[in-house]
């Protein structure tokens, strides 16, 4: 053993043991952490406030019976609490997260900081117009650019959301269809059968009825499906098509498509969620798009937050944009921005409100200046080299996973888990990335392909990185097709094993409860 | 380009193992009439930080921050204070930069915090169980309605003269899509309690707001019973999550559903958004809820983990029978809202709560002793309407010019119900005796 001159030895001895226990419940670097009901007080504050007056009171009697007896931390404990939770997260920032259509890209720490600008972060959604120029300005550019980059003569910046944003553009067409006479008879919306759940919700929610179209051996729009279905054409409101689609291909059909929905009298909505593979070298609105909602915490980069906030501006065709909802930003002859914000004048047409204020400007601050820094030569090489490294991962992978279609793909490499021994299913291979030191990728879905794992690597990985993720990728899809039945087990070295969902499920625990006092223990 | 790792060598050399020739291949099934050949128009190439701060820092030097002079706009959205903790927990890259908790295992950061919220937003509300966040209020407020005709098999909703426009608007405009009746109520001051004699045995529920938008706080057990004696229920709203440290909370009245806007815990102004929208209702009500629920479970040794639950409900598994299209919500604001309210504590908001209170008290004084002004809302919790006798319009913007951010016209909000000469103004824990002292003087001056 060598040591200093302390004594204290300086070389580690190896000695191993199998398994650890901790008696604190922590190991190493982990912390263990406790539900905050379970380390908190009622008397413990982390905010110091002056004490009230006390003196008055006009709430006329409508004052709460029951404290809340929610506990509180002091800043310390606090600040250790959601350290330790944070630190039980995978995130972008610590490696590759190939969630295939999620886009997780690197967030650029700028961003950030502008957002935080007062003259953004601490202006009010109600203050006089005169006094937010800046913002409606911010507004108004960022929908210029939106605008340009899918070459469509307007956008909706209100949606909240994804989702948000299909809402608002099948709402677009069914006001379109309220001024053509046609809604009560045209109700069926077109959605392959390969879409993202929320298509089907969205157009349920906007009183349509959902009519599924197959896809072809090429992971495409069955195009012979497409015109047995607008064979009777009277009812059709329209179709959602994700492009690139969901298997990570661009609809190679997509004019033709458009073509035969605006033959049929109906509608094209994109949903734009795979936008990001695309920006500076293709338009929408040169597709033939009628609607289109972009995912700002997806294509443009505001952070994905562990569930949102998102952003989802829809930009609209000619025919859809007397019918974009209120609110929006207009330029007057004097130079003033200003919001329209009632139902009349320009906005007579407009389909109504779909929220509260103006929309996510936090995202819009984002997302205009991850525009700005990209510039036109930024994006258009994000776009490319997205597309590049999925491209790779499907050259390096395919020999030892099954590839389910034939040729390139766009920015997300999809395979099948056909190339699986029996037992061993997509779950195994994703929890076993986690041991790898990886997030899994988008795991059974979409639905058109058996066990489907959907890479997104996206243009934030540098080769190396994608060399590292294929090597361990490619050994865990050999140990699946060989049977390693210790993959089940997986994963072994995050901070959790794999979690019983179905428990959670049956019995649902919503909320944390004071535990039932236990029986009182005999005196020795 | 700072933000693409990508060499050019790197670029060759993948191209090469992929066997293909330039990522041109790669596009080939577009077609020829949709490339984009060129550049962007109008934008110029990439920027350093720099010359893109100072781009943005210009456009934020145009507006005026509410923290720079006396301010006193509510009706929806609430200047607060935010701790530094609260945003230094948040732009903890682990939260920050991951997705939705899909994988529990490398995700129990996110998911424990999401249940310690909807533990929160339970308690809070006086409600059995919450979910882990919609966008923002106005929209949970529509998802709320919607719930309540699927809960009730019954199309006909009705909203009070007091709830907010822009709620309503956004209620109506889900609701007729899907062929529920919407009746709105007058506008009114004091007109919550008009939903009781309007709910009938068609009514799915009856949406009622306190504090609501002119700021009354209202009790509304009285709803509350006649709703559930047609067989309808209560959905209870709130815009003012402060509120609830202090005013009668929905399921200490009855409600069946309560939603409403928490960006007024751990969330800035952000000229509208990002907000939270919260979202609570009875136990008997959950397996109709919108949205993502975190619920509690073990792994396989046996320790306590948590994980998105009840999915059956949600759009990614129930597609088209879904009971909302909503994927993304609102993690990061909700996050906020958690790390404030840990910080506050039960104890904390209620004194939060009472500050606001006073300062609304000591605010509603001042004005009322300007001659001509005359305070409309009999009670309330940090907001009120006020008549003046001029245009307040005019008085807003007199007011702009001596640095005072007096409040929201009501005509902005209820146009053509001859509201003109109604301001809408509240007072927060940041309203300082002076900023009232100023207010007062001002207005005194203009009328």
């Amino acid at each position: 053993m060598s040591m200093n001159t302390q004594g204290r030895p300086t070389s580690p001895e190896s000695v191993s043991m199998s398994s650890i226990e901790t008696v604190s419940g922590s190991r190493g670097l982990l912390q263990h952490e406790d539900l905050l009901f379970e380390i908190g007080t009622s008397e413990t504050t982390g905010v110091d406030l002056p004490a009230p007056k006390g003196t008055k009171n006009r709430l006329g009697g409508v004052t709460r019976k029951v404290p809340t007896g929610l506990p509180g931390l002091s800043e310390p404990q606090a600040v250790r609490h959601y350290m330790r939770l944070s630190q039980k997260n995978y995130a972008i920032d610590l490696g590759l997260f190939p969630l295939g259509s999620c886009t997780m890209k690197h967030n650029p720490r700028l961003n950030e900081k502008m957002a935080r600008l007062p003259g953004f972060g601490d202006i009010h959604p109600l203050q006089p117009q005169a006094t937010v120029q800046g913002a409606l300005e911010l507004i108004d550019e960022l929908a210029t650019w939106l605008k340009t980059l899918t070459n469509m003569p307007a956008v909706a910046m209100s949606p909240k959301a994804g989702a948000h944003g299909e809402f608002c553009g099948m709402m677009a067409i069914r006001q379109a269809l309220i001024a053509r006479g046609e809604v009560e008879t045209r109700k069926r919306v077109l959605v392959p059968e390969s879409a993202h759940g929320t298509n089907p919700a969205t157009a349920v929610q906007c009183g349509f009825i959902v009519d599924e179209i197959k896809a072809n051996k090429r992971g495409r729009v069955d195009m012979a499906d497409l015109k047995a279905k607008l064979e009777k054409s009277d009812d059709i409101a329209g179709i959602m098509l994700t492009n690139p689609n969901t298997c990570g291909l661009f609809e190679t059909d997509i004019k033709e498509i458009a073509d035969l929905i605006h033959a049929a009298g109906g509608y094209f909505y994109c949903d734009g969620a795979n936008f990001n593979a695309i920006v500076g070298r293709v338009r929408p609105g040169d597709l033939g798009v009628d609607a289109m909602h972009i995912n700002l915490h997806k294509t443009f980069s505001t952070p994905h937050g562990g569930g949102g906030p998102g952003s989802g501006p829809t930009v609209l065709s000619e025919a859809l944009a007397p019918y974009a909802p209120v609110p929006f930003v207009v330029k007057d002859a004097d130079g003033m921005y200003r919001l329209v914000e009632d139902i009349e004048g320009v906005a007579s047409e407009s389909f109504g409100r779909m929220v509260a204020f103006h929309g996510q400007m936090g995202m819009f601050v984002r997302a205009l200046t991850y525009i700005l820094s990209h510039g036109a030569d930024g994006l258009k090489q994000a776009s490319e080299d997205a597309v590049l490294n999925a491209n790779y991962i499907q050259a390096r992978l395919k020999k030892v996973m099954t590839a389910p279609f034939e040729g390139y793909c766009m920015h997300e490499a999809l395979f099948s888990d056909a190339f699986t021994a029996e037992g061993i299913e997509t779950i195994d291979i994703a929890k076993a990335l986690i041991d790898e030191g990886y997030h899994p990728m988008t795991m059974y879905f979409p639905l058109v392909v058996h066990g489907a794992m959907l890479i997104e690597p996206t243009e934030s990985e540098s080769k190396a990185e994608l060399d590292r993720f294929c090597d361990a990728l490619e050994s865990i899809a050999r140990r699946a097709a060989q049977g390693d039945e210790a993959l089940k087990g997986a994963p072994y070295l995050a901070p959790m094993r794999r979690l019983d969902e179905t428990k959670a499920a049956r019995k649902p625990v919503l909320k944390w409860a004071e535990p039932e006092e236990a029986p009182p223990v005999a005196a020795e | 380009m700072r933000y693409l790792p990508l060499t050019a060598d790197d670029r060759a050399e993948m191209l090469n193992t992929i066997g293909a020739k330039s990522v041109d291949d790669f596009y080939a099934d577009v077609p020829e009439s949709a490339r984009l050949h060129g550049s962007v128009e109008g934008l110029t190439d990439h920027q350093g930080e720099l010359a893109v701060e100072r781009h943005m820092s210009k456009l934020a030097a145009k507006n005026r921050a509410a923290s720079s002079g006396p301010f006193f706009v509510g009706a929806g959205a609430y200047k607060h204070h935010v701790p530094a903790t609260v945003d230094m927990i948040i732009q903890r890259s682990e939260f920050l930069t991951t997705y939705t908790p899909y994988q529990p295992e490398i995700a129990q950061g996110t998911l424990q915090t999401l249940f310690e919220f909807q533990t929160q937003v339970a308690a809070l509300t006086a409600m059995d169980v919450a979910n882990a966040s919609m966008y923002d209020g106005s929209t949970a407020c529509a998802e709320a309605a919607v719930m309540a005709t699927r809960a009730t098999r019954r199309k006909k909703v009705i909203l009070s003269g007091g709830l907010h426009p822009h709620y309503a608007a956004a209620t109506k405009l889900l609701c007729e899509a899907q062929g529920i009746e919407v009746v709105q109520l007058e506008h009114a001051i004091d007109g919550e309690l008009a939903l009781a004699d309007a709910v009938d045995d068609q009514t799915a529920c009856v949406i009622g707001q306190s504090p609501n938008t002119f700021g009354t706080v209202s009790d509304l057990s009285p709803v509350a019973e006649a709703a559930h004696g047609k067989g309808a229920l209560l959905v209870s709203v709130f815009t003012e999550a402060v509120s609830l440290g202090l005013v009668t909370p929905p399921g200490e009245m009855g409600a069946d559903i309560a939603v409403g806007e928490g960006q007024s815990i751990g969330n800035g102004l952000n000229f509208g958004g990002p907000y939270v929208g919260l979202f609570a209702c009875t136990q008997k009500l959950v397996r109709q809820m919108p949205g993502r629920l975190c619920g509690e479970t073990t792994d396989a040794e046996g320790k306590r983990g948590f994980v998105l639950t009840l999915s059956t409900r949600e759009q990614h598994i129930r597609r088209d029978k879904a009971t909302s299209n909503i994927c993304t919500n609102s993690g990061l604001c909700a996050l906020a809202f958690t790390a404030h309210m840990t910080l506050l504590g039960g104890k904390g908001l209620e004194q939060m709560a009472v500050l606001n209170h006073e300062a609304a008290c000591d605010l509603a004084d001042a004005l009322a002793a300007v001659p001509g002004v005359e305070i409309l809302t009999p009670r309330f919790f940090n907001e009120f309407a006020f008549r003046t006798p001029m245009n307040a319009e005019a008085v807003l913007a007199m007011l702009d010019e001596a640095g005072i951010v007096g409040g929201v016209r009501a005509s902005r909000l209820f146009p053509g119900d001859h509201m003109g000469d109604v301001i809408l103004c509240a007072a927060t824990e940041c309203t300082t005796p002076e900023d009232i002292a100023a207010y007062a003087a001002a207005l005194k001056e203009i009328i």
